[in-house]
């Protein structure tokens, strides 16, 4: 089975997702291919975190399809674990392991899931984090750095496991405003190596700059999909040009 | 009531010549009831109702009952039955430092088991989502995660539930054991100045209790390294 370049590295169709009787997610159906920026936007609660937390089953959908990286997404999906080895995420809350130095919290998953030995992990550790630009914070412990600092290790712990897509849930919505652009210049800096990402995200100038199409999410649905240009310049929906003109009054 | 120092003094030796058994008897069965306790924590959180439904009922009765009529059935009860009997445990049930030590085995275990659940409880879920997110597996999170941070989370409840079987290794002296305890009640016995003798049996549990609270003190000084900024 031999995949083409073009071929979507992930792919949702008709996806629902139910938390008890709410429907979180209704239809959704989006094509990710290698190398593409997607970028999420959408007012609060119309089901952009639980969409790209199907993405790696943190949530499980209630119908539909999810393949990710050629692996069919379902109950029987015994190797889940293996299947998010190749995801990597970035929480809102960056979500580091409180107990562990920076560099401990880099070499986890490389040493247990890939089985690395000892001193090519902690290289690698330090590569990534020379890569975010603290090289200098290896040794510290998470609550010793700053939010932005601190999404930034967040960001090398998932890159360290040499992901096929990074998934980042609003990753700046958390940080003072003087450290968002430390964080969006990473992943900038990402997109431009060519990485796959599905970026929840309300910054603008990112999805600008970087976004290869901009999904609008309302309600549970994927109300629009355009390119960054025709989204912000030309939007079709009404609901689409109510939320653009609600987040660009700010 | 006049206070006859000379016999505070004369008796205190006698005592601690219990300390040992004291000692015995907290530190088998805060380490035995510890491993209860894991046991039961994990019966409780596998998510299975076969295996969290009898660790519940087993906590709920040994919280719920006196841990002196624990330690009754466990020595006057068990050796009524023919099976305890003719068990493997018989050798241990058969003395009562055996009985005490597994009635108090039993009782701290169930006590601990919530405790440790309340700290694993208390871990951010986000972490676990981040550890599951890199590909770990649940037995893994379990180990790197979990484990540090709901034993860190543990401690001080923990070190109040040592404090609390220490004081309950007195109830061993009931069933003939010559604890600290026990000795007391004997000297008691002879000389009827109970005042003088319990209060110094007092202060030297008071004082145990000091070391313990220290102790773990230190521990959690060391497990909570990463929380200073
Ligand atoms: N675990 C959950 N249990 C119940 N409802 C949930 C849960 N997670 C999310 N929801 C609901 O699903 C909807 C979508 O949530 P979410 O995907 O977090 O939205 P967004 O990320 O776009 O703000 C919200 O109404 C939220 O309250
Ligand atoms: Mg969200």
């Amino acid at each position: 089975m031999s995949a083409n370049v073009t071929d979507p590295i992930i792919v949702l169709e008709n996806v629902d997702k139910f938390f008890g009787p709410f429907q979180a997610l209704k239809n959704v159906s989006l094509s990710v291919r290698k190398g593409e920026k997607i970028v999420v936007c959408g007012p609060s609660g119309s089901g952009k975190s639980t969409m790209i937390r199907c993405i790696n089953r943190l949530e499980e959908h209630n119908s539909g399809t999810i393949i990710v990286n050629g692996h069919e997404l379902t109950d029987k999906t015994n190797d889940i674990d293996a299947v998010r080895s190749e995801i990597g995420m970035v929480f809102q809350s960056f979500n580091l392991f409180p107990h562990m130095t920076v560099l401990r919290n880099l070499m986890l998953a490389p040493r247990l899931v890939r089985k690395t030995n000892k001193v090519e992990a902690e290289a690698l550790a330090r590569q990534y984090l020379e890569r975010v630009r603290i090289p200098e914070q290896a040794d510290k412990y998470p609550i010793q750095l700053s939010g932005g600092q601190q999404q930034r290790v967040a960001i090398a712990r998932a890159l360290c496991m040499k992901p096929e897509v990074m998934l980042f849930d609003e990753p700046t919505s958390a940080l003072d405003p003087e450290m968002i652009s430390e964080v969006l210049d990473v992943m900038v800096d990402l997109a431009r190596e060519g990485m796959t990402m599905i970026c929840v995200t309300h910054e603008m100038g990112f999805a600008r700059s970087v976004a290869d199409k901009v999904v609008f999410m309302d309600g549970g649905e994927i109300v629009e999909v355009a390119g960054p240009t025709e989204f912000f310049e030309s939007p079709r929906n009404e609901r689409t040009k109510l939320f653009l003109s609600q987040i660009l009054a700010h | 009531m006049s206070f006859d120092v000379a016999l505070i003094v004369d008796s205190i030796p006698k005592m601690l010549m219990g300390l040992g058994l004291t000692l015995q008897l907290l530190i088998l069965s805060a380490v035995l009831g510890l491993l209860l306790a894991t046991v039961l924590l994990l019966m409780r959180i596998s998510g299975k109702w076969y295996l969290d439904l009898p660790a519940q009922a087993y906590i709920y009765v040994f919280r719920g009952t006196p841990i002196l009529v624990q330690i009754f059935i466990v020595y006057y009860g068990f050796p009524q039955l023919g099976f305890i009997r003719d068990s493997f445990l018989w050798p241990i049930l058969r003395e009562p430092f055996g009985c005490a030590v597994v009635a108090l085995s039993l009782n701290t275990g169930a006590y601990v088991s919530e405790i440790l659940r309340g700290g694993v409880l208390g871990v951010d879920r986000g972490l676990h989502e981040a550890g599951s997110a890199l590909g770990l597996s649940a037995h893994q999170r379990f180990i790197y995660i979990t484990t540090p941070l709901a034993v860190r989370l543990a401690i001080p409840a923990y070190s109040n539930d040592v404090v609390s079987l220490m004081k309950s290794t007195a109830l061993a002296s009931t069933i003939t054991l010559l604890d600290m305890m026990g000795i007391a009640r004997t000297i008691v016995a002879e000389t009827y100045a109970p005042y003088e003798i319990f209060i110094s049996l007092a202060v030297i549990y008071l004082i145990m209790t000091w070391f313990i609270q220290k102790a773990f003190g230190v521990f959690e000084r060391f497990m909570s390294r990463h929380e200073r900024q």
